[in-house]
């Protein structure tokens, strides 16, 4: 097995596709913790069908065969579907913030700076300049890098999110959303803000 | 439709899936439900005397008849009593379901009396869990818990359900299916797998299957031995296996393992093709992964992906049912002569002994397992803690089907034998059952005596009586120097306590006294317990000590040969 003999690459991109239902955040983290997998980061939102949401996990390559990871996660109920990008023509993006510290004297020879990594101006004041920048997480550490010298007065970065490129999906199978809303349905798995059918 | 309580859906449901016996305790949370339970007299319920016991009355009915054990506590410390039980189940993959309440919907999360948040906590050791919000949703809730319990790897599911939900009204629908789009285990096995497999054992000149629980619970003990025979493959088991293939037939060669045979260990690190099937290469099984035959081309037949390759390298991964892979494999098997491989096990196993029951002056516990097999024939269902009793029943009893050794295996769960007996007389009413426990895993749940009192379970409970916690003694005679700490259990007299609750019971304390006592107890219509005197210093052989290959096995050391 390839991915079990430690010379695989230093991180792993998995993305899942879960059950929105409360608690499968527990789940997989819980899971993750109990197999000594560490993550690197981890993001959640919808997906393109309703009741389902994606989870883009960056697993430490050194902690754990990738294989185990994906099957463990295949255990879990409400984990519908896994793939691993990792060695997929993939995109990965990551969004960060960064307050940094700028006066009149150099504040444009840092939107010079922000201006190299495309990243956006999103709020100014006297004493700083407040970017956005998205991107890989090699190019978001280096607009990092160089704000530093300015000082960053904070930072705040989304974990990944990742797509394969072209038209091959990782989501669950196109003729597949009937066929879920139907269960939905049956199943009264409506989300509703109180008292939901939960399953955690 | 028909409005009903939740209450009322809930024991509904739980007849619908054909539960006849819940093993409970009540308590605030649950009253609705215990309310209710008149209004359903289908559904016996059993009042343990500690929710741990609960538990482990549904893992022993579960296992002894195959059938979805359920087990019923209240909110908190109810709930939290479940959790050694539920963690066994895990371990052991065994189908249950277990059924908590919880306080209110209005309460939860406020740390309310008696408020644990159990599904939090079960949540790593069962296979799925629900937290059920409205009493509308009970009916999916139970329905999706018991598919889950006993299909593919089966194991243990939580349902946990608020207080108010209990009394909650809604309409009462019976799903009529399911559809877990997350859940969908593999049966079939990959043909091309299958073909790899069979030319891979085709060729094999010692080829060896070790079979574990998976063939007990994929009920294909028949395919197994079909398989064996037809390319005349030896087969050992794991500890959970045993029983599964018939260990008086020609080609069993006893179980594996830290306390396995020794002949089975040295076949298993000599053989060129090891067919693992319906088992998972633990740690206790293979000893030192590292060592474990490196030669060996690894066959591993089983229905959870995540098992293959995740202790050993696998070669041959075949993901599927046991009762489905098995006749396609068999099929693709050439008849082959393999004396010689035999012979060479044989020959092991004439030179290095290890079910010898030597002449003893003191009364050991291996006589008394063995004197129990030869006067049952083989027929009764054992039920064991956990320690060096537990072995000695796996080794000198010989089980020739499955479903008659009960034993916590993966967890180790010392105070499983007495509760889990009940459950499992409970499960198969006509078997005879016998409870082998150890004195100081006894002194864990003896409180469920009163269980065999209040349902009159003929269960036979035998006390291998040597004053210790003997596995723990032995390891600490052998690896800490004999520096023997917190080892010596002072006991009650057990027959005293016995008679306290109402039951039979008969003290043995010399070799002749043995034979008639079992005779005796198998006699008697009801619960009896024998308390028997073993010598306090026998130790389990053959051992592969902890952390080493099964290539290093010890046998009993000469200076313990006689006593």
């Amino acid at each position: 097995m390839s991915s079990s003999n430690g010379t695989g690459p230093a991180q792993h991109t998995v993305v899942a596709i879960v059950e929105d239902k409360p608690g499968v955040l527990q789940r997989v983290a819980g899971l993750f913790r109990r197999r000594g997998f560490n993550i690197e980061s981890l993001a959640v939102g919808p997906t393109e069908f309703e009741g389902l949401s994606r989870m883009t996990i960056i697993v430490d390559g050194a902690s754990a065969p990738v294989e185990q990871v994906e099957k463990q996660l295949y255990k879990l109920i409400d984990v519908v579907k896994v793939n691993d990008l990792t060695h997929e023509d993939a995109i990965t993006r990551e969004l960060a913030l960064l307050k940094v510290r700028c006066n009149n004297v150099n504040r444009h020879e840092l939107l010079d700076v922000a201006n190299v990594f495309r990243a956006d101006v999103v709020d100014m004041a006297t004493n700083s300049l407040t970017l956005q920048v998205v991107g890989d997480g090699d190019k978001i550490n280096g607009l990092i890098q160089m704000c530093e010298p300015y000082g960053i007065r904070e930072l705040s970065r989304t974990g990944s999110i990742a797509m394969t490129r072209g038209a091959k999906t990782t989501t669950v199978h196109e003729s597949e959303p009937e066929a879920i809303a139907r269960v939905h349905q049956s199943q009264g798995r409506r989300v509703e803000a109180d008292l939901p059918f939960s399953s955690d | 439709m028909v409005r009903m309580t939740g209450s009322q859906i809930l024991l509904e449901c739980l007849q619908r899936e054909g539960v006849s016996t819940i093993f409970g305790y009540p308590g605030g949370v649950v009253l609705p439900l215990y309310d209710t339970l008149p209004q359903f007299p289908a559904i016996q319920h059993v009042l343990v005397r500690h929710e741990q016991g609960a538990a482990h009355m549904a893992d022993g009915y579960a296992r002894a008849s195959g059938e979805v054990g359920v087990c019923l506590a209240t909110s908190g410390p109810g709930a939290t009593n479940l959790v050694t039980g539920i963690a066994t189940s895990f371990l052991d993959s065994t189908p249950m379901v277990a059924i908590t309440g919880n306080v209110a919907r209005t309460l939860l999360g406020k740390d309310g009396f008696q408020e644990a948040d159990i599904t939090g906590i079960t949540q790593p050791i069962t296979k799925h869990n629900y937290l059920v919000m409205r009493a509308e949703n009970i009916p999916m809730a139970v329905r999706e818990a018991f598919h889950i319990a006993k299909t593919g790897r089966p194991g243990p599911v939580h349902i946990d359900i608020p207080k108010d939900v209990f009394q909650e009204e809604a309409e009462f629908e019976w799903p009529e299916e399911i559809n877990l789009r997350g859940y969908r285990p593999t049966t079939k096995g990959h043909s091309g797998m299958i073909r790899r497999a069979a030319e891979a054992i085709n060729e094999a000149e010692r080829p060896i299957i070790i079979s574990g629980h998976g063939i007990i619970w994929g009920d294909a003990s028949d395919e197994l031995v079909e398989l064996s025979e037809k390319a005349s493959i030896p087969v050992i088991t794991t500890f959970l296996g045993i029983g599964g293939f018939p260990e008086t037939h020609g080609l069993s060669y006893g179980f594996l393992g830290m306390h396995g045979m020794y002949h089975a260990n040295m076949a298993a690190d000599e053989a060129d093709v090891v067919i693992g099937i319906g088992m998972r290469f633990d740690d206790r099984a293979m000893g030192r992964f590292n060592d474990f035959n490196p030669d060996a081309t690894i066959v591993h037949i089983d229905i959870d992906p995540a098992e293959i390759g995740k202790n050993l390298p696998t070669a041959i991964p075949v993901v599927g049912h046991v009762k489905r892979v098995l006749p396609e494999l068999t099929e693709r098997l050439e008849r082959r002569d393999r004396s010689e491989w035999l012979g060479w096990i044989d020959r092991v196993e004439e030179e290095h002994p290890s079910l010898e029951i030597r002449e003893t002056r003191r009364l050991i516990p291996q006589e008394i397992v063995r004197t129990l097999y030869e006067e049952t024939n083989g027929g009764a269902t054992l039920v064991t803690g956990v320690g060096q009793h537990q072995m000695w029943a796996g080794q000198h009893y010989f089980y020739d089907s499955p479903r008659k050794l009960v034993s916590s295996g993966g967890l180790g769960t010392m105070g499983f034998e007495l509760p889990a007996a009940i459950g499992a007389q409970m499960g198969v009413p006509e078997s005879e059952v016998w409870a082998i426990c150890g004195d100081a895993g006894f002194q864990m749940t003896m409180q469920e005596l009163a269980v065999c009192v209040d349902e009159r379970l003929p269960v036979k409970i035998a006390i291998m009586n040597n004053g210790y916690l003997g596995m723990v003694r032995q390891w600490q005679e052998l690896f800490y120097d004999e520096n023997f700490v917190s080892v010596a259990v002072t006991q009650p007299d057990f027959c005293k306590l016995a008679e306290a609750y109402g039951i039979r019971a008969l003290r043995v304390e010399s070799k002749g006294d043995v034979l008639p006592a079992i005779q005796e107890a198998r006699n008697y219509d009801g619960p009896i317990l024998i308390d028997f005197h073993v010598d306090q210093d026998e130790n389990v052989w053959p051992m592969v000590p902890a952390g080493a290959a099964l290539s290093e096995t010890i046998e009993m050391p000469e200076k313990e040969l006689v006593r």
